[in-house]
């Protein structure tokens, strides 16, 4: 039932009504709206009941073991939210001065320095909105340092095959070609074919470690090199932070500019797709070009960095500060974690993909990397199963869900077929791990025996497999009620 | 250890099962040389009793304001209902709908607030959401470049939209050849003067009420632009259309896109975010546009759901070919919008926007009838008013500061050809005691500096 089954005429949640105040006479008519906009007519009531059912129909971080690989799920502490989320903190208006603001700009330069800490960056900025955004940010600043040389042939992005779709996608929105590069058999980059790879025509080589296959670049300093020596700046998507979070700084790699995801790594929530945030740190060199605003510290004053401050600066991401309100969280986050606590999450995100690992090996499924540790995440891949039972990657993930996990990522990274991409991430108890084992462990029996079940699944859902070519064919996205 | 359950037995039960001795095994492959040391700059952590205390001081700190800004951002109240729903954990704690069936809470959400948008907009389809105001009327941009049939790749941008939102729109478009023409203003009407050869263009802004909060003639904007085979892209404040005709009706056939700032429906201020950036299009447009998009459809029994569709659009299909590099949308501020439109309703929301539009209407009738302080423009506005003083505007809103007045936006900087401007607003929030504090302290403001106008020689 849509919200729009509940509206009926006239009826309105009268506790939210301000009372009627003034005319628009002075408005001109051509300019007024004839109808009344067609908006739920629904009590309070109303609203809450459904929206609360609603919510009761997702699995959630809060409701279920949610081993999505590459999204880092894990448990947004409550106090994040709360405290974020007084009073004097919401009331303020962005535009409003530094110097009604010192509270909230003090918590945002603390954060700023903390991503520099952990990220081994010589600058932070916390503008951009997403991982993606984030991305843009940082593809832009390669590009203006070049063009700030004068180094303007530089217009070829590489990306390994395994990159995230994003990589691709931000490069063409910079202005750049893109170049992709083959993973060998160890889901390692291809040291050769990059070598043949760079040259005058190369702005820079993106790249995500540990990769999204779930395995350290163990070659990671000679990589760089060879695209410093071409020329070209290394750009770090920050999307496996979490894997090595006070173990290994990509600053020390030696990229010269990275994003992080806050949502993922400072375990902001991910709220059904966003917001995140996706602040960037840059090497010395780029410095110069770091999108505005930024935080500064003048003798204890805090202020919002504008293009006078930061003159070769890409420019703004957003209207603000970004998504303040985001950082704010990571912030709070981060105090909770404090230095220790940093330091283990990389330790205990890899002890339980480890751990979760070794008990899937021993249970019978093929791994796609069995000589590698895992980093944070793992990749199973179920080419066999498929080829002897028709059960597919997708069938497989669809079953989980009736056993009441979240499936892991499915077909991504692409290279790996019937995959599924499994990230447990540190705030998982042995336990959960233990009983989604059995879960697959059951599954996998089940194809084998009765793979029809399997293919049909999910059962126990509120709805069973969607047709997705009906959705994308017969377009409907938007409400029309029946005439 | 904070949020990480594992005990000491835990720990060698699983090293053991794993065939590791210790944890730092399990870093093996990761050279030596570069693991880091300790971190310097990360304070140690706290218990959330100490946590909660230091952000009740920070907070303190910045106290409440008497709040005239708007300039983008509107203190609306927000009821109690929605904040309480959208921070379930259920809603709060989920990722992307990529796994449909266990995500229809959402997916079933994003479908309703597609409705509603389509529904104020008066146009066909709506994407689940973009990053915030300035940042969809970038993609608009983009994507009006992409729909135009004549491949132009110049946009006309007035400067009566927001400063800070052309900014962001010039560093989203530069690097692909995009070319941002700025139209000006009549400086007596504040109102975009239309070229007479405006060359061709892929797509005209079209601001609805402009940054000023004058009313644009969006009728004839969008027919000129129509004329001169661009796009009409619409940028508007959504609390407006429960007043202001629909984007989908100006002109003889209506705006092309239409994208704007949500933050008015049900998001708090909170320095800046998080808020979320709306965009609504024509069908014709429809696989043009960036972001997640949500469709109805039925499941193996044929029973009604929603799912993500027209995906091929996408970064993780298309990589280098996508419509955008964009993944996410606000989904949890999406999800305060769906409740605010339906709690408040068409009615809720006129009466919103109504008596916004009335107490700013008072407040500048007060404020004008003090010397030294007159309107801007003369045509009409919605909701925020432009005003012009005899005194310096940055000297006059700090001493409003110091009675804990925030008076407005300061206009000098970007535009010095409005002389001592302010950009003033006032939402429903406000009562006619406040308006009355802040026009006694105005005038009182004023009159002193006038009497004994400050030393030159002191700051």
């Amino acid at each position: 039932m849509l919200i729009f089954d509940h509206s009926r005429p006239g009826r309105t949640a009268t506790a939210q009504l301000p009372p009627e105040s003034g005319s628009l006479d002075d408005l001109p008519a051509e300019f007024r709206r004839k109808a009344a906009p067609a908006l739920p007519e629904v009590s309070e009531l109303d609203v809450v009941r459904h929206y609360t059912r609603l919510s009761r129909k997702n699995f959630s971080i809060d409701t279920q073991f949610y081993p999505l690989g590459s999204c880092t799920m894990k448990y947004n502490p409550r106090a994040c939210n709360s405290l974020a989320m007084l009073p004097q903190f919401l009331a303020r208006h962005p535009s409003a001065p530094d110097e009604t603001g010192q509270g909230f700009l003090s918590c945002m330069h603390e954060l700023q320095e903390i991503l520099k800490d952990v990220t081994g960056m010589a600058g932070v900025s916390m503008a951009p909105m997403a991982g993606a955004h984030g991305e843009f940010a940082g593809v832009a600043m390669i590009r203006a340092y070049h063009d700030a040389r004068g180094d303007t042939a530089r217009r070829e992005i590489i990306v390994p095959d395994a990159a995230h779709g994003t990589n691709p996608a931000t490069a063409t929105m910079c202005g750049y070609s893109v170049k992709e590069i083959p993973t060998d058999a160890n889901g390692a980059v291809d040291i050769e074919a990059l070598k043949a790879a760079v040259g005058p025509q190369t702005a820079g080589l993106m790249l995500t470690n540990p990769s999204t296959l779930g395995v350290f670049e163990t070659r990671i300093v000679e990589i760089l090199k060879i695209v410093h020596e071409a020329g070209g700046l290394a750009y770090y998507d920050g999307a496996n932070l979490n894997a090595i979070l006070g173990k290994v700084r990509p600053g020390d790699m030696g990229f010269d500019v990275i994003h992080m995801n806050l949502h993922k790594t400072f375990s902001t929530p991910h709220g059904g797709g966003g917001p995140g945030a996706g602040p960037v740190g840059v090497a010395q060199r780029l410095l110069p070009h770091l999108p505005i605003p930024l935080v500064l510290n003048d003798n204890g004053f805090y202020r919002l960095a504008t293009e006078a401050d930061v003159p070769q600066s890409i420019g703004r991401m957003s209207a603000n500060l970004g998504n303040a309100g985001v950082l704010m969280r990571a912030y709070i986050y981060a105090r909770l974690l404090g230095r220790e606590g940093m330091h283990r999450v990389a330790e205990y995100a890899t002890l339980n993909a480890n751990y979760l690992m070794a008990k899937l090996r021993n249970a019978g499924f093929e791994l796609a990397y069995p000589e590698r540790r895992a980093s944070h995440e793992f990749i199973v891949t179920l080419k066999k199963l498929k080829d002897a039972t028709g059960v597919t990657a997708m069938d497989f993930a669809k079953r989980l869900l009736d056993y009441g996990y979240h499936a892991p990522t499915t077909y991504f990274p692409l290279l790996v077929p019937e995959c599924l991409l499994i990230e447990p991430t540190e705030t998982e108890s042995r336990e959960t791990l233990d009983g989604f084992v059995d879960a697959m462990i059951a599954i996998k029996r089940e194809a084998e025996t009765n793979p029809d079940l399997v293919k049909g699944a999910p059962y126990t859902l509120p709805v069973r497999r969607l047709d997705d070519v009906k959705a994308a064919r017969e377009l409907d996205l938007a409400y029309k009620p029946a005439a | 250890m904070p949020f990480i359950p594992h005990t000491p037995d835990d720990v060698s039960a699983m090293l053991a099962a794993i065939g590791a001795s210790s944890i730092e095994d399990l870093f093996d492959e990761i050279p030596a040389g570069l693991k880091s040391g300790k971190l310097a700059s990360v304070p140690e952590g706290e218990s959330e009793m100490a946590v909660t205390r230091l952000l009740h001081e920070r907070a303190a700190a910045d106290g409440f304001w008497s709040n005239f800004i708007g300039a983008g951002v509107y203190e609306h109240h927000i009821p109690a209902a929605i904040w309480q729903v959208t921070t379930r954990g259920e809603f709060y704690s989920a990722y992307t709908p990529y796994q449909a069936e266990a995500s229809q809470g959402t997916l079933q959400l994003i479908y309703e607030y597609q409705t509603m948008m389509t529904r104020l907009t008066g146009l066909d389809a709506s994407n689940a959401s973009l990053y915030d105001g300035a940042s969809a009327l970038a993609e608009a941009v983009l994507m009006a470049v992409r729909a135009h049939k004549g491949k132009s790749r110049r946009v006309l941008m007035p400067k009566t939209v927001h400063p800070t939102w052309r900014k962001v729109v010039v560093a989203t478009v530069r690097n692909q050849g995009i070319e941002i023409a700025e139209l000006d203003y009549d400086t007596a009407t504040g109102r975009t003067v239309l070229p007479a050869e405006p060359g061709q263009f892929a797509g005209l802004v079209i601001p609805q009420p402009n940054f000023f909060g004058v009313l644009e003639d969006v009728h004839a904007m969008t027919d000129w632009a129509h004329t001169h085979g661009g796009l009409a892209l619409a940028t508007v404040n959504p609390t407006s259309l429960a007043v202001l005709e629909a984007p989908g009706q100006w002109g003889a056939t209506g705006a092309d896109i239409c994208a704007g700032e949500g933050q008015p429906l049900g998001a708090p201020m909170a320095s800046g975010g998080p808020y979320f950036g709306f965009m609504c299009c024509r069908q014709d447009f429809v696989r043009q546009m960036p972001g997640r998009i949500v469709g109805r459809t039925v499941d193996l029994d044929g029973k009604p759901g929603f799912a993500l569709t027209l995906q091929a659009r996408e970064q993780h299909i298309r990589r280098s070919k996508a419509t955008s590099n964009i993944c996410t949308n606000q989904g949890l501020v999406v999800t305060a919008a769906a409740q605010y439109l339906s709690l408040l309703g068409p009615e809720g929301l006129a009466r919103v926007a109504s008596a916004s539009h009335a107490n700013t209407k008072a407040l500048a009738d007060r404020l004008t009838a003090i010397a030294g302080v007159k309107r801007a423009f003369a045509s009409p506005t919605f909701h925020e008013v432009v005003l012009q003083l005899d005194d310096k505007a940055s000297d006059v809103l700090r001493a409003l500061r110091a009675q804990g007045i925030l008076g407005g936006y300061d206009l000098t900087a970007a535009y010095p050809e409005l002389g001592n401007a302010i950009l003033v607003c006032v939402t429903e929030t406000k009562t006619a005691a406040d308006l009355d504090r802040y026009a006694q302290q105005l005038e009182r403001i004023l009159s002193k500096r006038r009497e004994a106008p400050p030393c030159a020689y002191k700051n």
